[in-house]
């Protein structure tokens, strides 16, 4: 049943045509998850941990690796063909069975969690799960496990602390990401992620981040609370080199440590998505042209146009997560980490009364002002609604009330405002940092002082 | 060829029994609550094949991510090391093995009871069955819903209470 009543998604109709019988379904779904999802992982990481010694040598004035191929790309390969050619240690007073399966229990809740991601409205593998975001919520609380038993059973007691200071970041954190999750549903009234997609095609203002004054509090409370779900600094306690050595992982070598640095880089890719799609717009453009010409292509059937879209969506989605993982990196080099105590006191006595309140809020708005202004695939005539075209104002006066088109438009010109500036900044430090780094690197000749004897 | 969806069936079944057995046979609690993982993960698939997608992501959300990683806290900060195996008392095996034939015995008379006469409606009919069960649990069963939120309100007290910090005991002044 389960497999029998999903439609074929775009690929699967170019591939097989009509819908195809189940073993087909598997064979494919399991072709697509070994080759696709896999590489695709992989390459998030690797490129992941490039950038991210990248960045952290431009804010440090250095220049990271620039030594193994074009800009020190294929520095990752070089790092990975060391760890797996490294011989695969195991403490002997460890708990063999259970130190061997943490790495791939803290692997694979991050790769499951991949396949419910929707990178545009065609490009997701299972496109009808109705829970989506709730089930990204659960596989990112499942990952820790992997993470506490990796410290737990590698019988260090650096690790054991790195594994408990993760279980109880997680357990507290866990309550205002959830939170601050719900706000944004709340505004979109669905969990389903690519409805919360198309939910957003319609302009700036319909991105969800903008639907009310309480929704860019709680994108914030998400980013903090996602940066310590995700053990990211600051809030990389249960690494903290300086003070645990490393922590959790500091038994493990070779493979199984590569393994933990992909989980790690792959998560920071899924709460980027997922914040990505419930506040930025997913896979829309500032414009809402995607939307737009999505509901007019499905409407004419016109597949070469679906299939450009798509592809169009996808990397506008792609650069949208890039940004947010960028601003991860950007935080992690920047600020110091705080204490233990410090990290709970932020999550139980600020954010967690923080995103209460902003719960409380969004569900007045809800009552009080109703309707999102545009919500251009809900009403798409082959599926029984009126055709919406975001630049038209007659079809706006028809769609929503004034008030929230007015707070919407305020909110989102605010917000582009401020992300220019940020946007702005970050060049500009770039540039500058350019001229210090060069000064610091190739420091001026020093002057010929030698004494003519 | 056998059904799809049978296959999973027994595949979740397998999985779930399978660590059950194996959570009450380990000694070792850590492994017991690993365990207990692969059984709450076996649970969840079955949700998932009655298309409850919601109760298999609460499932995993709750259990695994909550309680599964309270359970492992709470062995690290009580138990001594990792050879920790813990043998039952004879005691404790007086009083379990009653409690555990009284359960077993009225779990299967239950289920005996009820397997004919179970009505399952069709929830795959449902286009949003998540949207259904949020409005019944805010709908019609309102009262529950709130009542069963009153019951965690009532065992935080009961945390606040048990972790106050107790005045301390006046030393003695010798």
């Amino acid at each position: 049943m389960i497999l029998a009543d999903s439609s074929p998604t775009l690929l699967q109709s170019l591939l097989f045509g009509a819908i195809p019988s189940p073993l087909v379904t598997v064979l494919y779904s399991l072709a697509l998850i070994a080759t696709v999802y896999t590489a695709g992982i992989g390459l998030v990481a690797l490129l992941g941990i490039y950038a991210e010694r990248k960045v952290a040598g431009h804010i440090q004035s250095r220049f990271g690796p620039n030594r193994v191929g074009p800009i020190g790309l294929l520095q990752s390969i070089a790092d990975g063909i060391k760890l797996i050619t490294k011989e695969d240690l195991r403490p002997k007073d460890a708990d063999g069975l259970l130190f061997l399966l943490a790495p791939y229990l803290a692997f694979a809740p991050v790769f499951v969690s991949f396949l419910a991601i929707p990178f545009a409205p065609d490009m997701v593998f299972e496109r009808h799960l109705s829970v989506g975001i709730f089930w990204l919520l659960a596989m990112l609380s499942m990952e820790v496990i992997g993470i506490i038993l990796a410290g737990w059973a590698s019988n260090n007691k650096w690790s054991v602390y790195g594994g408990m200071r993760q279980a109880c970041q997680m357990v507290c954190f866990e309550i205002p990401l959830g939170l601050s999750i719900i706000v944004g549903v709340m505004a979109a009234g669905t969990l389903d992620l690519v409805q919360l997609g198309h939910r957003q095609g319609g302009g700036l203002h319909t991105w969800l981040i903008f639907a009310n004054p309480f929704v860019p509090i709680a994108f914030i409370a998400y980013f903090v609370a996602s940066l310590a779900s995700n053990k990211r600094a600051p809030f990389d306690l249960p690494e903290s080199e300086s003070e645990l050595v490393a922590g959790y992982h500091t038994e493990y070598s070779g493979l199984r440590f590569s393994f933990f640095y992909f989980a790690e880089y792959a998560a920071m890719f899924v709460v980027s998505a997922i914040q990505v799609v419930l506040f930025l717009g997913a896979w829309n453009d500032p414009f809402g042209l995607v939307g737009l010409y999505y509901s007019k292509f499905s409407e004419q059937e016109n597949l070469t146009g679906l299939i450009a879209l798509n592809l169009i969506g996808a990397g506008i989605f792609v650069i949208k997560v890039i940004l947010l993982i960028f601003v991860q990196m950007w935080i992690r080099w920047t600020l110091p980490r705080p204490r233990i105590d410090q990290v709970l006191y932020a999550s139980i006595k600020v954010l967690l009364p923080l995103t209460c309140v902003l719960l409380l809020g969004a569900a007045l708005w809800q009552l009080m002002v109703s309707g999102m202004p545009a919500d251009p695939w809900s009403r798409v005539k082959a599926l029984g609604g009126e055709s919406f075209n975001p630049w038209r104002w007659s079809h706006w006066q028809r769609q929503g009330t004034v008030g929230a088109l007015l707070t919407q438009s305020i909110l989102a010109i605010l917000g582009a405002g401020f992300f220019l500036t940020i946007i702005g900044y970050v060049v500009r430090s770039w540039w500058m940092g350019g001229g210090i780094k060069k000064r610091l690197t190739d420091p001026e000749p020093i002057p010929d002082l030698a004494v003519k004897v | 060829m056998m059904n799809l969806e049978a296959i999973l069936f027994y595949l979740f079944a397998l999985l779930t029994v399978a660590s059950a057995i194996g959570v009450v046979m380990s000694r070792n609690i850590v492994r017991a609550c690993m365990l207990f993982l692969g059984s709450l993960v076996g649970v969840a698939g079955l949700y998932f094949l009655v298309h409850a997608e919601f109760l298999a992501a609460a499932q995993l959300v709750i259990y695994a991510g909550g309680t599964l990683i309270l359970i492992i806290f709470g062995v690290m900060l009580t138990s001594r090391s990792l050879a920790t195996h813990d043998e039952p008392r004879r005691r404790e095996v007086w009083v379990a093995v009653p409690i555990g034939l009284v359960l077993a015995g009225a779990l299967i008379v239950a289920i005996l009871r009820r397997f004919d006469s179970v009505q399952t409606k069709a929830v795959a009919e449902v286009p949003y069955p998540t949207l259904a069960l949020g409005q019944s649990l805010v709908g019609d069963y309102l009262l529950a819903f709130e009542l069963s939120s009153v019951v965690l309100l009532i065992v935080m007290i009961g945390a606040a209470y048990l972790s106050k910090a107790r005045p301390r005991e006046p030393k003695d002044e010798r």
